[in-house]
């Protein structure tokens, strides 16, 4: 596959946006979605629509067996060792509610600690802050050092005998920070302490390997990987899957039910209640076929040249500030416009058809700690090329030239 | 009813919406800081974007606006209409700003004309260069965050106006 033509396969980019061809520089929020996920979709819509799971029929056996297939292609995708360790969720959001309500009501009593750090999204913070609320835990923080890295010095002196786990991000969404989460594993550990990494980010842009990691818990959503809306992964260990109480109680998540006594279903069922995004998850196979036509070898390389581009042209525009300089960073770029607030900033290169996002992206501690309101986003996805870099530099002339 | 055809503009693109009115508030507005002797303050934020306003009200006896100034951070857009809002309402009495902003909040959510008896022409058309933020319905907060604040000062509310709570 020609990486550089890779745009061909996105229908969205056949249209344009006021006017002017899409430069889509949003994908850390969400990924456009090739064709062969939004066929596959329509095709199970069309001819293939049943339930999973409860019916004998024709229409339900292939159903259920095209939904086990996408869990094995996960599994395959982030190597895990059993199909049995892959749950479908909602999103990212919802399997990290399910680790923390889980975990929380069976292993979190008052003055217990959970160690986050600077750089979470709202969705591994607020979770936790629940079990702070309701439980009365201790909610610390790793910090980070002005670079945008994780001081593992720190983090590793915040683990205290009170620590009962790790909550830590594999790639920012704001600094595009590559979080050392083998290292971090590693430290945790050592001192029984067990973790859950938000790989939201990561699982679009770098290798993921579980096994490698080591990690407890991986979260992730399809819909930054070029999948459906509605498709949430959760890898966890067997050994926690097992221990850990239900999180939705309801159909399908049962074995045996009676008046006095109900057995649940064992692991990837005891999490899966109710009507699952059938449809989604089903398609959501082609979203990861496709990462695997281009290969993450190709994938890594191609995304690293446009990063690279990007920050070299935009470090060349005065009064452009980069924000964070990890050592490891992915293509997510936030910045600030000297004079110039990011909601203007966004607005008015929307109007050049570049789509970027402005705010806070859901990460207020880390904009508090870097003394910023709100920065403004690009971010790339394997789609985007050297071109729309360009017009992103166009753009933020413009912007410039409206507000001198 | 000359002067509402007047000011009948159809903003359609950026640059009526970055135009000079606003640029000028948004880079230098007028009024900022706290004004001496403020009887009542009231502060807004808007979570979305991190836009957040602090108004200083100074009323007399008679419930006249003496002093408007406001404080805060925040786009082009929410500190120029904090800044001209503050330009326009100071001399007048609570109940006629409280017209004023209902006329402003109408036509800005409403895409209605920009009716009052209680303005000049310049001052309409201050609020007019406002009205370009009915093309960019994520912006409409923007515009409108220091004017809710501006009613809970009136009103001696203690709690924050948010925009996600409000409409």
């Amino acid at each position: 596959m020609n990486i550089e033509n890779i745009k061909s396969q996105f229908p969205i980019f056949s249209q344009k946006i006021n006017g002017k061809p899409l430069v889509y520089l949003d994908s850390s929020n969400s990924s456009q979605k090739p064709i062969s996920v939004i066929n596959r979709l329509n095709d199970f819509y069309k001819n293939e629509f049943s339930n999973i799971g409860r019916s004998i029929h024709s229409l339900a056996v292939n159903a259920t067996n095209k939904f086990e297939e996408t869990r094995m292609s996960v599994k395959n995708f982030i190597n895990a060792k059993s199909i049995d360790e892959i749950i479908f969720t909602k999103n990212a959001t919802e399997s990290m509610n399910l680790v923390a309500t889980t975990f929380g009501q069976q292993n979190i009593v008052k003055g217990d600690e959970i160690l986050v750090t600077e750089l979470e999204h709202h969705s591994n913070y607020v979770p936790w802050h629940f079990l702070r609320e309701r439980k009365g835990a201790i909610i610390k923080f790793a910090p980070i050092n002005e670079d945008g890295d994780i001081i593992t010095d720190e983090l590793k002196k915040l683990i205290t005998s009170k620590t009962k786990i790790v909550a830590v991000t594999h790639l920012s969404n704001v600094t595009g920070t590559i979080v050392p989460i083998k290292e971090i594993v590693e430290i945790a550990h050592k001192k029984n302490v067990p973790v859950l990494v938000d790989g939201c980010q990561a699982i679009p842009h770098i290798k993921v390997d579980v096994t490698d990691l080591n990690c407890d818990f991986y979260a992730f959503s399809g819909h930054k990987v070029y999948g459906p809306t509605g498709v949430g992964v959760l890898y966890a260990k067997k050994k926690w899957l097992e221990k850990l109480p239900p999180y939705i109680g309801g159909g399908a998540m049962i074995s045996e039910v009676k008046k006095g006594k109900i057995v649940y279903a064992s692991p990837p069922e005891k999490y899966e209640s109710g009507t699952m995004s059938t449809a989604e998850v089903i398609a959501f196979k082609e979203s990861i076929k496709f990462m695997e036509s281009i290969g993450m070898d190709n994938l890594i390389k191609h995304e690293d040249k446009i990063k690279n581009y990007a920050l070299e042209k935009l470090r060349k525009i005065n009064s452009v500030k980069i924000i964070g300089n990890p050592k490891n960073k992915a293509g997510v770029i936030a910045f600030t416009i000297q004079g110039i607030h990011p909601h203007d900033i966004a607005t008015i290169l929307d109007d050049d058809g570049v789509a970027i996002r402005a705010g806070h992206h859901c990460c207020q501690i880390l904009h508090e700690k870097l003394n910023l309101t709100a920065t403004a986003r690009a971010s790339i996805g394997v789609y985007n090329n050297k071109d729309d870099i360009d017009m992103l530099c166009k753009a933020i002339d413009n912007c410039k030239k409206i507000f001198d | 009813m000359i002067i509402v055809k007047r000011y009948l503009i159809e903003i359609m693109d950026l640059k009526q919406l970055y135009q000079d009115i606003i640029l000028d508030h948004g880079k230098s507005p007028r009024n900022f800081g706290k004004c001496v002797g403020y009887n009542s303050e009231a502060k807004g934020y808007n979570p979305l974007c991190g836009d957040l306003v602090q108004v200083y009200l100074k009323l007399n006896d008679k419930k006249k606006v003496e002093d408007l100034t406001f404080e805060g951070s925040g786009c082009a857009i929410s500190m120029a209409s904090a800044s001209i809002m503050t330009d326009l309402v100071k001399g007048k009495s609570c109940e006629v700003v409280k017209k004023i902003i209902n006329a402003f909040l109408k036509m800005i959510k409403n895409s209605s004309e920009m009716k009052s008896d209680d303005l000049d022409n310049d001052q309409i058309t201050k609020i007019m260069s406002l009205s370009g933020v009915k093309q960019f319905p994520m912006r409409i907060k923007c515009a409108t965050l220091s004017w809710h604040t501006l009613i809970s000062a009136m009103e001696g509310k203690k709690e924050e106006v948010n925009t996600e709570v409000i409409d």
